[in-house]
């Protein structure tokens, strides 16, 4: 019997200002605890939060980005429990009226195009941390968290599957990056994702979902999904049912316990808040915002496929990043075929930086560099082969391609008649390799090549020999 | 006899350099010493603290860089942060809250050179209509130590009305300042929300909640609105406005000012005894030459039910981070994180904001906010709307401020909406975001107090002022005093 499995993503984007969504503290990370905690992020009494501006303009290039709709008036509302981390004892959030409504997430799954629908994003302030190390009975509270803008990003129920969930929030995050609002930095806590999980027949209503929560990293949303999917098939296969709850993963155990059920659930008494005016968002607020909108990947994917005939999965890689696409078309802008730049980019170079552990806002090779070592490739000059060693020696240092193909004598041989001389010679040598060749076996010639190659220290043009070789042989009166 | 002065006395006193700031601060600080036994009025004096503030103001005032309210001692209610200051709003749960900044108040005084005199006794978080609901006990009306003050700024206005201080800062969430200045016959301002910054005033009710001030006179709530009123960016709610002239607007007289009489104030809730006095008073400003209009407002009714919803909803949530976790009251015992917050909250709060936090928790949850959170909200347009309405045919409203005079200590205790409805005629203005005021008019049963309130439409404080200055330039209610503490000499 075959299930359907339904799952929904919300996402927490922490925005890129430098202080706090409603108190002038800054939001930089690991400064020692409670050192960026202002008397309003610590609710001291008499205390009142202003909105910070960069925020709400964060929230509307996201708007843009996605093709959502950006409300005129929105409302920020009071969330309110008790935890020790919370300090007013409520969390300002934006309820019935968020600041961006609808919207849509375009990735590709393997060859195919997906496309998520968002269902809303509000802006809302973070919680401080509670630290149950090192005290010792007690716990300790660090509110320096406490008010770091976060945009909360909820997707409609339409991912299909586990890969397809990662690979929205692949896409989710490569996009809050390129437009600068999140560094997306999911161990410091930068992007975290809750995954609202439901199996069912196909055809059938939705099923009973269970929300996870903890999932900073996308191997533990890939894992959790899983599990869960797992979990709660086996559960209803049992005769059993699916209680509404959320669950915690355990990365350790690679599983998801239970944390409170929906009978446990808090009633957040939800109401506007009164300490602010509604978040009004004009039409020139949006124009503004719009004109300093870098290119959007969806748009540059497309170019590419028009532009240069780049394949969708290949557009889809090079826009993985704002650096990456603009390094692209660095490469491109310096001559060098958009073929072979994509190849390259998302080969040969993603691959270092995947060594490395870095990306393509630290190139170690820049474009220029780059492109000199890509245009030694198309005139010849050196083989392929030759240009990856050469590629990783340049990624060592500051030196140019040339420089290094001269110092290591990499050089290609296109010279006709050096190579003619190495084939005669080949020829000469190798009488059985010959024969058997004429005898039919193609095998044969793959061997001929092999010992021009040999004879020239593998310098020589293999096409430059094939071409030569072939018409030797042919030539022969036999 | 300097603690007779009123402001605007003791600040061209001071500028003639008659007498220093130091001397004015002691004078106070004497009387405080001698009489706050009896009345309880203040909460924290710190004479060192306020005399090494009143050094400066004389240090300013020799540089020649004095503004009128340098050197003048001002009480402020103890829900105003200032720096150093023990900051309790009447509770337990602040006790031993010594604020670490100040209240853009604070600060606006400051910066004048004003000097702070103390801290003054208030309902518990300004809950409450007799200043019964203090953790520091109850304060006494001057006029007769039988009766309450009023509430929830008693402190600010039983200090007033007893020569220990000047002028006192009070807030305003539904009648605090207003009800009490009209039980202790004196005059309080609430400006209209937005005018004053609340950053740094400890919230009960946000969309409610207005600072300003207490004094004898409408000339020396000028010279203290001026202090008070102006933009801060770290209040959302304040309103970016120049603030007027308010002293210099004072004398423009009432002639062809249309005063709106709102039917509904004038009913059978209004004691006889009040009823008179106001009535002469509109008489008086009638003889001065204003013109009297009837008005209705005719959703008033609503006004005490639907600020019961709102003002508890509010106040539920702005207390809940008094959970005992940074600072303020936390119970000695406790067994795990959730008895830490029932047990330090249990102690902390008492009955009267317990109350108000469990009908807030109520109205707002889940299944009721409908049929009376936003149901409140509907009727708050409505109350406001009649204000619009009726302020098409006349340039201020008045009425009482109070339906009765002060009640006894203990009266209302044991009925918390009897309570309440001492506050039908001012609630209204705060559920509209209006400025309001109280003047003293004459005296009603008892020889208590009986105030006049005026309502202005938004950001009409200056002709509020003028109106009222010019009923004090033809009636002497504002210059009677308590006997039992002394006769105001101008």
């Amino acid at each position: 019997m075959t299930w359907e499995v339904v799952i929904g993503l919300e996402t927490h984007a922490q925005l890129t200002t430098a202080s706090k969504i409603f108190s002038g503290a800054s939001t930089a990370f690991g400064a020692p605890p409670n050192t960026q905690a202002s008397a309003v992020d610590l609710a001291l009494p008499g205390t009142l939060p202003v909105l910070n501006r960069g925020a709400v303009e964060r929230a509307i290039r996201f708007g843009l980005a996605v093709g959502g709709a950006i409300a005129a008036r929105s409302v920020f509302a009071r969330k309110n429990y008790f935890y020790p981390d919370l300090p007013k004892g409520y969390q300002i959030s934006q309820y019935e009226q968020p600041v961006v409504a609808g919207g849509v997430i375009a990735f590709m799954l393997g060859d195919e195009e997906r496309r998520v629908r968002l269902t809303r994003a509000h802006l809302e302030e973070d919680a401080g941390k509670s630290l149950h190390e090192d005290f010792h009975g007690m716990t300790g509270i660090d509110l320096n968290r406490a008010g770091t803008p976060l945009l909360e990003i909820v997707s409609e129920p339409e991912m299909r599957s586990a890969a397809e969930a990662v690979a929205y929030a692949k896409a989710l995050h490569a996009l809050v990056r390129w437009i600068g609002i999140c560094d997306g930095n999911m161990q410091e806590g930068s992007f975290r994702c809750d995954a609202n999980v439901s199996v069912r027949r196909p055809g059938e209503p939705l099923g009973t979902r269970c929300e996870i929560k903890n999932l900073n990293s996308f191997r533990f949303l890939e894992r959790a999904i899983e599990y869960e999917v797992r979990r709660q098939v086996e559960l209803i296969e049992d005769g059993g049912k699916v209680v509404q709850e959320t669950r915690l993963f355990d990365p350790d155990r690679g599983e998801t316990r239970s944390m409170r059920s929906k009978e446990d659930a808090q009633d957040y008494r939800y109401f506007p808040d009164p300490d602010l005016l509604p978040l009004e968002i004009s039409p020139a607020w949006i124009e503004e915002t719009k004109r300093a909108m870098p290119a959007l990947p969806q748009a540059l994917r497309e170019r590419y496929a028009a532009q240069h005939g780049l394949a969708p999965a290949m557009a889809s890689l090079l826009t993985e990043s704002r650096e990456k696409a603009a390094f692209f078309d660095a490469v491109v802008a310096a001559g060098v075929a958009a073929r072979t730049a994509a190849n390259w980019i998302n080969g040969e170079y993603a691959a270092l930086l995947n060594d490395r552990g870095v990306d393509f806002s630290t190139p170690p090779v820049d474009a220029a560099r780059f492109a000199r070592l890509l245009a030694l490739v198309s005139t010849g000059a050196i083989s392929g082969k030759a240009a990856k060693d050469v590629f990783l020696a340049m990624a060592e240092g500051d030196e140019d391609a040339q420089a290094i193909v001269t110092r290591l004598g990499l050089a290609q041989i296109s010279d006709s008649s050096a190579i003619e001389a190495a084939v005669d010679q080949v020829l000469a040598a190798q009488g059985r390799l010959v024969e058997d060749y004429r005898a039919g076996k193609e095998k044969a010639f793959n061997a001929l090549v092999g010992q021009v190659m040999k004879a020239t220290q593998g310098k020589a043009n293999p096409q430059e020999a094939s071409k030569i070789l072939r018409a030797k042989l042919g030539s022969d009166p036999n | 006899m300097i603690h007779t002065w009123s402001i605007a006395r003791l600040s061209r006193a001071l500028a003639g350099r008659e007498l220093s700031a130091v001397e004015a601060a002691r004078a106070w600080l004497d009387r405080i010493d001698r009489l706050n036994g009896r009345l309880n009025a203040f909460i924290t004096v710190d004479p060192a603290k306020t005399l090494s503030q009143a050094r400066e103001a004389d240090a300013r005032i020799a540089r020649g860089e004095g503004g009128a309210l340098t050197g003048v001692p001002i009480a402020h209610k103890d829900l105003f942060c200032a720096r150093g200051w023990l900051t309790t709003c009447g509770s337990k749960m602040l006790s031993g809250f010594v604020s670490p900044y100040d209240a853009h108040v604070i600060e606006q005084f400051d910066r004048a050179g004003a000097v702070i005199l103390g801290k003054t006794n208030m309902d518990e978080f300004a809950m409450g209509s007799s200043n019964e609901n203090s953790f520091f006990g109850a304060v006494k009306n001057p006029w007769d130590e039988r009766a309450v003050p009023g509430g929830s700024s008693g402190g600010s206005a039983a200090a007033v009305a007893a020569l220990l201080a000047p002028g006192a800062t009070g807030t305003d969430t539904g009648g605090s300042i207003r009800q009490p200045a009209s039980h202790t016959g004196v005059c309080g301002l609430r400006p209209t929300y937005g005018r004053v910054s609340r950053y740094g005033m400890v919230a009960f009710a946000s969309s409610l909640d207005q600072g300003g001030p207490l004094a004898r006179s409408a000339e020396d709530l000028a010279l203290m609105l001026a202090v008070m009123a102006g933009f801060d960016a770290r209040d959302s709610t304040c309103v970016d406005r120049p603030r007027e002239d308010y002293a210099g607007a004072l004398n423009r007289g009432v002639k062809g000012l249309r005063i709106g009489l709102p039917r509904e104030y004038f009913t059978a809730d209004l004691a006889s005894d009040v009823r008179a006095p106001i009535e002469a008073a509109i008489a008086a400003l009638r003889g001065a030459g204003a013109e009297v209009v009837e008005v209705s407002l005719p959703n008033q009714h609503l006004s005490v039910p639907v600020y019961y919803v709102l003002a508890p909803a509010e106040a539920s949530s702005n207390l809940s981070r008094y959970d005992g976790v940074r600072y303020g009251h936390r119970a000695a015992e406790y067994a795990d994180l959730n008895d830490m917050y029932a047990k330090s909250r249990a102690q902390g709060f008492g009955r009267e904001v317990k109350r108000r936090i469990m009908i807030g928790t109520y109205v707002l949850s889940h299944g009721y906010y409908d049929a009376y959170y936003l149901q409140a909200q509907r009727l708050r347009r409505l109350i406001a709307n009649d204000f619009t309405e009726a302020f098409k045919r006349c340039d201020l409203i008045m009425g009482p401020a109070s339906p009765t005079v002060a009640f006894d200590l203990g009266a209302h205790t044991k009925d918390p909406v009897q309570m309440y409805l001492d506050d039908l005629y001012t609630i209204p203005i705060n559920l509209a975001g209006l400025p309001g005021m109280s003047i003293p008019c004459g005296f009603g049963a008892g020889g208590r107090p009986v105030g006049l309130q005026i309502v202005g439409n938004y950001f009409d404080e200056a002709r509020m002022l003028s109106a009222a200055h010019a009923f004090q330039q033809v009636t002497d209610w504002h210059t009677k005093t308590p006997p039992a503490f002394g006769a105001v000499s101008r």
